[in-house]
């Protein structure tokens, strides 16, 4: 209320302006960013029209709500919040507290003895001496009124580190047959983007827990420079969590898959009508009765997971065209089995010749030059949250006269913390001087 | 003694808690409300406990890894935050009776992982396979812990103010044994000034983990624009508080309101919507 009487009333005014408008940033913030959590982002406009109206896909469209954190709208709001706002101080509680203590003792040695105590107990104080008084003044932690603006400053640190990351750096994707390298990749824009080396892909593999449940993705990897393989970079492991950086790139596990071609003779159950039939690993066939068919796996040596037989197998799922859904394994050596499988499931008979299926490995990749600036932000915010909440500028004067010392102190916030240090540093002095006295 | 046993054991101790704290709010004798602290005291002690030995029969069983995987696990450590922060307020600012309006979150936690989730030990999922799964996670909780605290403040806040305003706190009322409404109101500020820079913590841990996982801090799914909504609401709390208009009821009010965000931004995104963290829901 002082400070109304005290100043002209324009700043007040900015300053409740200001803080007003963070609030109002934030709040419609909070507000507006639920809508992207409800409706689905980046979506093809046909599923969209088909859930809502034309007229709401327009309306929707035109606001940016399809893709909403990128509209120009969110991001100048977010762009707003870097406003610095005075928040600090003046209307935070504050507490100036003061102490006299009379004394007859003479002024060098209760100056000598203060500057000790303060030294000892508070901060190394500044000494002037004035019309024929000695004044101290001690500080802790005077920058902390700054943590409010380093709040601010790193929310621009953030957005400065995110925009060079989308300038410089990129989002890709790439699969790699297992043996085989690659000198480029895909973005997400679907630009082929050559890398100045070459990544290749050893084995991938996948390993599962008891219960069937996947437990870790693998792949080897080696980066080749002319050919050679770069050493320290030479069949490295790459997991989910733990991926590889070459040159400010990174690749990280993100998907697998099989690339090949698989060869079956389809018939009529007694054997009239016999077709060939070529299929591709992620692709699914129709076969002549309507049935749609696919591979789930396959082999090209039944052996070592049915002891006794020998040949190509494959895991197939057929779609009857009465909707039911069968998998069943076919082989190329056991014609009767196939048979016997066609007959029980009513199925048309289908025998697999064999194929060749490689594995490969889909890798992210990602080049972000901006990801340090905007870890530097993080730091500035939390170190600077941290501050602003839980730190707060002490000050102690100490003013010395013949026959009485003058102690005053004061926080900018968090007085109750900022009591019982002031009173003991008084109690001390006390203790300090008085016994000084009765020497 | 298995750690299941000893959650169960847990849920009861707080509910006995949370009665006799009802009972201490209605009679006012210290000793009652000694006993209701004493066996929250109990109940956290035994739940630290069967936390531990989970984690052990993770281990046991061959798929270790810290009790944070799923809801399950999520509800109990949420509820064992809560009553620690509880405690933590306690020690600090000595106000017993808030226990009151604190203890039916953990109780509501427990007994609905107890009663409702399914609390098999499942291995982890390869996403999930990381140190920082224990950094993010914890951060984010003890910061929804103190908002739980708060909300519960803020209804007491409410309640003790309009008696306040009608000026009709006889001796007798049970409304006499909450603190002053300036006290609460207080609490209520001290509770989100910590939660704050935890759940700012949350959500760094969240960004630095999302990045070395696959290579984007930020992509906007649900629970990221979730947890930055509640980051919002509780930064505009801050804010509001120094405005001094802003004290009292339309603080308290706000405060309710973010929790019931963080509610949100917890179970609504891991039930209702989809995104990276949907896999915390299963089951
Ligand atoms: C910017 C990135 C992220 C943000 C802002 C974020 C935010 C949050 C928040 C607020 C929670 C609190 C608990 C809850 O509401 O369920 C949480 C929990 C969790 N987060 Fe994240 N997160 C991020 C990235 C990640 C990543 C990359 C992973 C893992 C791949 C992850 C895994 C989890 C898990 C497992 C939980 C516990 C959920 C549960 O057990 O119910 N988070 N996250």
């Amino acid at each position: 209320m002082k400070s109304t009487e005290r100043s002209s009333a324009q700043p007040i005014w900015d300053y409740f302006c200001s803080l007003k408008l963070t609030m109002f940033l934030l709040l419609t913030l909070a507000v507006t960013s639920i809508i992207g959590t409800i409706i689905p982002q980046g979506a093809p406009p046909p599923e969209y029209l088909q859930t809502i109206g034309e007229n709401k896909f327009k309306l929707y469209k035109t606001l940016g709500f399809f893709d909403m954190y990128h509209s120009g709208w969110f991001i100048l709001l977010l762009a707003l919040l870097t406003l610095p706002t005075v928040m600090d101080e003046g209307l935070g509680k504050s507490l100036t507290l003061i102490e006299s203590v009379s004394v007859h003792t003479d002024r060098s040695l209760l100056r000598d003895k203060s500057i000790a105590l303060l030294r000892a107990e508070f901060a190394e104080p500044v000494v002037t001496e004035a019309d024929g008084s000695c004044h101290l003044f001690a500080q802790k932690t005077p920058w902390c009124r700054l943590a409010v603006y380093i709040v601010h400053l790193s929310v621009i640190v953030i957005f400065i580190g995110a925009i060079i990351g989308s300038i410089f750096g990129y989002k890709a994707h790439v699969n790699i047959i297992e043996g085989e390298a690659v000198t480029s990749v895909m973005s997400r824009t679907g630009k082929e983007i050559p890398l100045d080396f070459a990544i290749g892909c050893e084995q991938f593999s996948v390993s599962y827990y008891d219960t069937g449940a996947p437990k870790e993705f693998k792949s080897i990897l080696t980066v080749l420079e002319d050919r050679k393989p770069v050493p320290g970079f030479t069949r490295v492991p790459i997991i989910v969590n733990d991926p590889l950086t070459y040159k400010g790139i990174t690749f990280y596990q993100s998907s697998y898959g099989k690339v090949g071609e698989h060869h079956f003779i389809v018939s009529n159950r007694d054997g009239s009508n016999k077709t060939p039939l070529t299929l591709d690993s992620s692709s699914s066939a129709r076969l002549p009765d309507g049935s749609g068919m696919h591979v789930l796996e396959s082999t090209q040596d039944i052996s070592p997971f049915q002891p006794g037989m020998s040949g190509p197998a494959a895991h197939i799922e057929v779609h009857t065209p009465t909707g039911e859904t069968k998998a069943v394994v076919i082989y190329a050596q056991y014609p009767e089995l196939n048979a016997r499988t066609a007959e029980q499931n009513g199925l048309p008979l289908i025998s697999y010749t064999g194929g060749q299926e490689q594995e490969y490995t889909g890798l992210q990749v990602v080049k972000d030059p901006g990801v340090w600036v905007v870890w530097l932000g993080c730091f500035l915010m939390v170190a600077g949250v941290y501050a602003a909440f839980f730190m707060s500028h002490r000050r102690v004067w100490i003013r010395i006269t013949d026959g009485e010392v003058t102690i005053g102190g004061h926080s900018n916030k968090n007085q109750a913390g900022f009591q019982p240090v002031f009173a003991r540093l008084v109690e001390r002095l006390r203790n300090d001087i008085s016994g000084e006295g009765e020497k | 003694m298995t750690s299941s046993l000893l959650f169960n054991t847990t849920t009861i101790a707080y509910l006995a808690s949370m009665l006799l704290f009802f009972i201490f709010l209605a009679s006012r004798s210290r000793a009652v409300g000694t006993a209701g602290s004493i066996l929250a005291l109990v109940g956290l002690i035994l739940q630290t406990v069967a936390i531990g030995l989970r984690w052990k029969e993770s281990y046991d069983i061959g798929v270790g890894h810290a009790p944070l995987s799923n809801l399950y696990e999520s509800v109990v450590f949420f509820s064992w935050t809560i009553v620690l922060f509880y405690f933590f307020l306690d020690l600090k600012y000595k106000h017993r009776v808030i226990g009151a309006f604190v203890m039916p979150f953990a109780l509501l936690g427990m007994a609905w992982a107890q009663l409702g989730l399914n609390s098999g030990i499942e291995p982890l999922v390869p996403a999930l396979q990381s140190n920082w799964l224990l950094y993010h996670v914890v951060t984010c909780f003890l910061g929804y812990a103190a908002f739980a605290v708060a909300c519960g403040i803020s209804v007491m806040f409410l309640i003790r103010e309009g008696h306040e305003r009608r000026a009709d706190i006889s001796g007798k009322s049970i409304v006499a044994a909450f603190p002053a409404s300036r006290i609460l109101d207080d609490l209520n500020y001290k509770a989100i000034m910590i939660g704050f820079p935890l759940l700012t913590l949350g959500i760094v841990t969240g960004a630095a983990w999302a990045n070395y996982a696959w290579g984007t801090y930020w992509s906007w799914d649900p629970k990221e624009t979730w947890s930055l909504i509640v980051w919002f609401i509780y930064a505009a709390f801050l804010h509001a508080r120094i405005t001094r208009g802003w004290f009292g009821r339309r603080a308290a009010w706000l405060s309710i309101i973010g929790f019931a965000a963080t509610i949100f931004c917890y179970l609504g995104v891991n039930l209702l919507l989809s995104g990276l963290h949907s896999y915390g829901g299963g089951s």
